[in-house]
């Protein structure tokens, strides 16, 4: 049985760029299958994880997603020297990857650096200037010729990066934009396997969200949910944002107000919140969320939607920050909510 | 290893201890004379047959890295660069504070929340701040100090065809090579020298080479390589894998072309490729030792680094091997006196 | 397998931008009835056509819109003005001629411009040499939309003409329904509409037909141009399968089973690593509970401009890649 810190490394220490997800089925399926009684994938490589209610008569099924893709790069072209070019996956900050290891998913996985210009030979006016992505290349350190046989064009690249303790609960690592989540989920369905529950729960560790939520729409479609929660991550405050945009780490996972979000849901998941004397922020997004919870809301008739918010420090850079105690306290609500709803008052909250 | 025990460790200019006490582990025993000076250079003498002139070889020991200058409520640390460092470099990155060696990052304002026109900007040191997990300035103040020297996180790592990763090759590689030569080369006198604080204006080395008053000098350094495709040839300084380069002229020196001519027949006496330093940009401890009390002699020989500066520098270990044989030539040629 | 260059230029001619594709829709039909078992035009104006079998249910999907300008406005001595029906680039645009679906035929041209790098649509108008406001209203009406007008051009290697896009895709789909022999499969080829304004066409025939594979056939960029941004897709270096672009990252196991078919078959081709533009693998594979989804391009320059240009060697690469994926059990 692994515990969610270990579990976490292996998923942030591991590749998932969107659309090449599959690396990470293995360890998710095999910790997930201690708790599930029914795991499966779909045809885009959502993986999909049940959890029977009980005494479910009317057979309420609530989805629980996470997405499992990461942000990422793409060979794109290969030069004369053997350096590789490369595009990118999903909203990634050139700025971000100047120096950076990397691992070439080619044949094999290949170490490679993200070269800079020495600073010696810079003029006064390009320091001040961003690097494009364009200006940049990876050197895995092979002559043209073998690197044309490791790589080849459309071949995934990801950050390299070791999954650190900082002080305290708090860890460091690449892609815990949603590794946090499907961490959440793990604790979630194992809190659930001690308490009472009448829905069949759907843990699903969606694909492809960085690049328009795009597991999120198939899965939702197949499961056809009556509510469905999408636990992502949420921009952790540091001095330079506004207090408005951002929630605390520590303080608990953020919960959603705003149209994507089903208000009658909303309301139970503050009151169970309180119930339980488990801490919790709020997070507004009057639009669409850029989360899964958007998919989700819109799939056929429409699903009423929720989305719980990790707080995370520098989304999208290789060193996101996130409290273990967040996602802790993420999963533990979301296991209570669950186990509070049943059929009798599923109505009452769904009504407008 | 030893190369890999040298980047590993934290040496930030002006904090050169933990790398200075792995040389000096290394080469007890091995040297005749060593002594640590007023600034912190450590100066080894190794005594063989008696030369007409004398000879030191240098290494710098310091590397570039960050100084906390603050503590933020919030329990941020502020912080400036500690030598030429390319600001844009930093986000993203792992790095240790202090004597503790406490694991912090270097974050970035997510990309969502940034207007368009900011991504083309250069984050500038003011937006940076070190993430060390705590929530109070008071939390920060048990683990770290104004003060403290920040390094890089990053390991030693081989990959491709015989290159090597990690931080500080400028310029552990040049001490690597100095260790090694003090420990095998056996009947030749000559000093051998790691210098401090060259990275932040070559500090050390005017103090060393006045104590030591050498005739001739060898710096040895790893230099900047900027070998990308489509770059006008003339405007690359020095390839990897193509040998030891050595240099003309850089800000600081214009080096001796007699003893460069003289470097440069040896090598192709040895079949040892080597290759010019093509660019005068940069400059190292040279421009020091050579205009100390009457002068010396210098020349410089580096082992090419790309990424130099950051913590991914890259070198060949190919390009190593043949500036150690380079050097053991030349000394092997110091040691009949044709230097 | 030879050029069929009739039937290319007969495709690229026929008038049909987004929302108005009868036309060449009715010429495509007419083209492939007798090789197809099933044959229909859905609500939106797609044209299905079906070669029934016991396999897997595949849909091949290749748009027959092309973009266009809509006229918005008519001043009184008879100037039109227009706005973009998809992707329509102003300076493209200066100095081009182009023909309504009754054949009237239009030049454009711009405004007196004191910098032409602020040239946009707005400052662009239609000049179809009449008289007055009545005049041009007896020949168009606001709402028509007119294309560009220009000649098909072809040499040894090369076919330039507008609107390659996606006629040549659907030039390879005709010219794969016709070869194909023996397929297990369930082949559904679906002739889109409304590809240019937001792969409209393929997301509901997608949701009727339920898939188990999809497959677009569209153009795809060029690097080998002069200063040509970094792109590894060349001209005459082989059909193009398609890792991603802005729509859809290609399900890797159909893709590797795309590379196979064609090492197998010794047909050269190249991996694509878009970074902008869509295809209608980008709606097809999200339809319902998802659709392993591929595209097979047929590498492209100066798309969207009149003298778009595609290597013949590639189409006919295209064709076979298509033919013999079509012809294999399609196990991912």
């Amino acid at each position: 049985m692994l515990e969610v810190k270990e579990f976490l490394k292996i998923l942030s220490e591991g590749s998932s760029i969107s659309g090449h997800e599959f690396r990470l089925n293995d360890i998710i399926i095999s910790t997930f299958s201690d708790y599930a009684d029914h795991i499966s994938t779909d045809s885009l490589g959502n993986l999909i994880a049940v959890k029977k209610g009980k005494n479910n008569s009317s057979n309420i099924k609530i989805m629980v997603a996470a997405h499992m893709d990461e942000i990422g790069l793409m060979v794109k072209d290969i030069e004369d020297n053997g350096f590789i070019r490369f595009t990118s996956v999903g909203g990634i900050d050139p700025r971000t990857i100047v120096g950076q290891e990397v691992i070439v998913h080619g044949s094999e996985d290949l170490f490679g650096v993200i070269g800079s210009k020495p600073p010696h030979l810079q003029e006064e006016s390009e320091v001040n200037k961003a690097i494009k992505i364009d200006d940049m290349f990876i050197d895995i350190g092979y002559p043209k010729e073998l690197v044309e046989k490791l790589v080849k064009v459309g071949d995934p690249i990801t950050i390299n990066r070791e999954f650190k303790a900082l002080q305290g609960s708090r860890f460091t690592g690449k892609a815990l934009d949603d590794k946090a989540g499907i961490a959440a989920l793990l604790e979630c369905i194992k809190e659930l396997s001690h308490i009472n529950h009448e829905s069949d729960v759907y843990f699903v560790a969606t694909v492809q969200e960085e690049v328009g939520t795009r597991g999120a729409f198939t899965s939702t479609y197949k499961i056809n949910p009556n509510i469905g929660i999408a636990i992502d991550v949420g921009f952790g405050s540091t001095p330079e944002l506004p207090k408005s945009a951002t929630i605390d780490l520590g303080k608990g996972p953020g919960i959603t107000i705003g149209g994507n979000i089903h208000p009658g849901l909303r309301e139970k998941l503050v009151e169970v919140a309180k119930e339980y004397n488990i801490p919790f922020q709020i997070e507004v997004s009057p639009g669409p969320t850029g989360t899964d919870a958007r998919a989700m809301q819109i799939t056929r008739e429409g699903v009423p939607a929720l989305c719980l918010s990790i707080p995370l420090r520098y989304m999208h850079t290789s060193v996101e920050v996130v409290d273990m105690k967040d996602v802790k306290n993420t999963a533990k609500l979301l296991a209570f909510f669950i186990a509070s709803i049943t059929s009798e008052n599923l109505e009452g909250l769904l009504c407008y | 290893m030893l190369l890999k025990r040298l980047t590993e460790a934290s040496g930030v200019s002006g904090n050169e201890k933990e790398v200075r006490q792995i040389i000096l582990e290394e080469i007890r025993g091995f040297v005749d004379h060593v002594s640590i000076d007023r600034l912190g250079n450590l100066i080894a003498y190794k005594e063989g047959k008696k030369a007409s002139k004398k000879l030191m070889i240098t290494a710098h020991m310091d590397e570039v890295g960050l100084m906390i200058t603050h503590i933020e409520d919030s329990g941020l640390l502020k912080f400036i660069p500690v030598g030429g460092i390319d600001k844009r470099i930093l986000v993203s990155k792992p790095v240790l504070v202090g004597k503790n060696k406490v694991f912090g990052v270097i974050g970035a304002k997510p990309i969502h929340l940034q207007k368009r026109e900011e991504w083309k900007k250069a984050l500038d040191l003011d937006q940076l701040y070190i993430d060390i997990g705590v929530d109070s300035k008071e939390e920060a103040e048990k683990l770290v100090n104004v003060g403290d020297y920040v390094a890089f996180y990053s390991k030693y790592m081989e990959f491709g065809d015989n290159l090597v990763k990690a931080k500080a090759l400028d310029n552990r590689v040049g001490c690597s090579l100095l260790v090694e030569l003090l420990k095998e080369v056996k009947d030749i006198s000559f000093y051998g020298v790691f210098t401090v604080m060259e990275e932040v204006g070559l500090i050390g080395a005017g103090p060393a080479a006045y104590s030591v008053n050498p005739d001739i000098s060898i710096i040895l350094e790893g230099t900047l390589c900027y070998d990308v495709p489509k770059l006008d040839e003339h405007l690359i300084p020095t390839y990897i894998n193509k040998g030891p380069a050595i240099s003309l002229m850089d800000r600081t020196t214009l080096f001796d072309m007699d003893f460069r001519k003289k470097i440069v027949g040896i090598a192709e006496k040895n079949n040892i490729p080597y290759q010019y330093r093509k660019t005068t940009m940069g400059g190292n401890d040279s421009g020091k030792i050579h205009t100390t009390k009457e002068g010396s002699i210098t020349a410089t020989i580096s082992v090419p680094c790309r990424n130099i500066h950051s913590p991914t520098s890259v070198m060949s270990k190919k390009d190593y091997e043949n500036t150690y044989k380079l050097l053991k030539a030349i000394l092997s040629e110091y040691e009949k006196g044709e230097l | 397998m030879k050029f069929n260059s009739n039937l290319l230029k007969k495709l690229v001619t026929v008038y049909g931008p987004s929302g108005n594709e009868g036309k060449i829709r009715e010429v495509i039909e007419k083209e492939i009835k007798d090789y197809v078992d099933d044959i229909f035009v859905d609500d939106l104006g797609n044209l299905i056509a079906r070669k029934k079998g016991n396999g897997k249910r595949v849909m091949v999907a290749a748009h027959m819109d092309q973009i266009g300008l809509m006229i918005t406005h008519i001043d009184d001595k008879g100037f039109l003005r227009f706005t973009n029906v998809g992707g329509i680039n102003p300076y493209t645009s200066l100095s081009q001629q182009v023909v309504f679906e009754n054949g009237i035929i239009g030049v454009i041209s711009s405004e007196p411009m004191e910098d032409m790098a602020k040239l946009k649509l707005e400052n662009l108008f239609i000049d179809i040499g009449v008289k007055s406001k009545e005049e041009a209203e007896k020949l168009v009406n606001i709402g028509d939309i007119c294309v560009y007008r220009s000649e098909y051009g072809e040499n040894d290697n090369v076919v330039f003409s507008k609107c390659l896009d996606d006629r040549v895709g659907c030039f390879v789909a005709i010219e794969a329904i016709k070869q194909l022999k023996d397929s297990n499969n369930d082949l559904y080829f679906v002739f889109t509409v409304q590809e240019e304004v937001g792969l409209r066409g393929a997301k509901t025939s997608a949701y009727r037909i339920e898939p188990e594979i999809g497959i677009a056939i569209d153009v795809t960029g060029s690097g080998d141009t002069p200063k040509a941004k970094p792109f590894a897709v060349g001209l005459g270096k082989g059909t193009a399968i398609k890792v991603k672009d802005n729509s859809v990252l290609t399900h890797p196991k159909l893709r590797q089973f795309m590379v196979e078919v064609a090492k197998e078959n010794n047909i050269p081709y190249q991996m694509e690593v878009l970074e902008f533009g869509g295809t209608d693998s980008g709606a097809i594979h999200l339809t319902k509970e998802g659709v392993p989804s591929g595209v097979i391009s047929i590498p492209t320059r100066y798309i969207h401009s009149t003298v778009e240009m595609s290597s013949k060697e590639d189409i006919i690469n295209s064709i076979k890649l298509l033919v013999k994926i079509l012809e294999r059990d399609i196990e991912i």
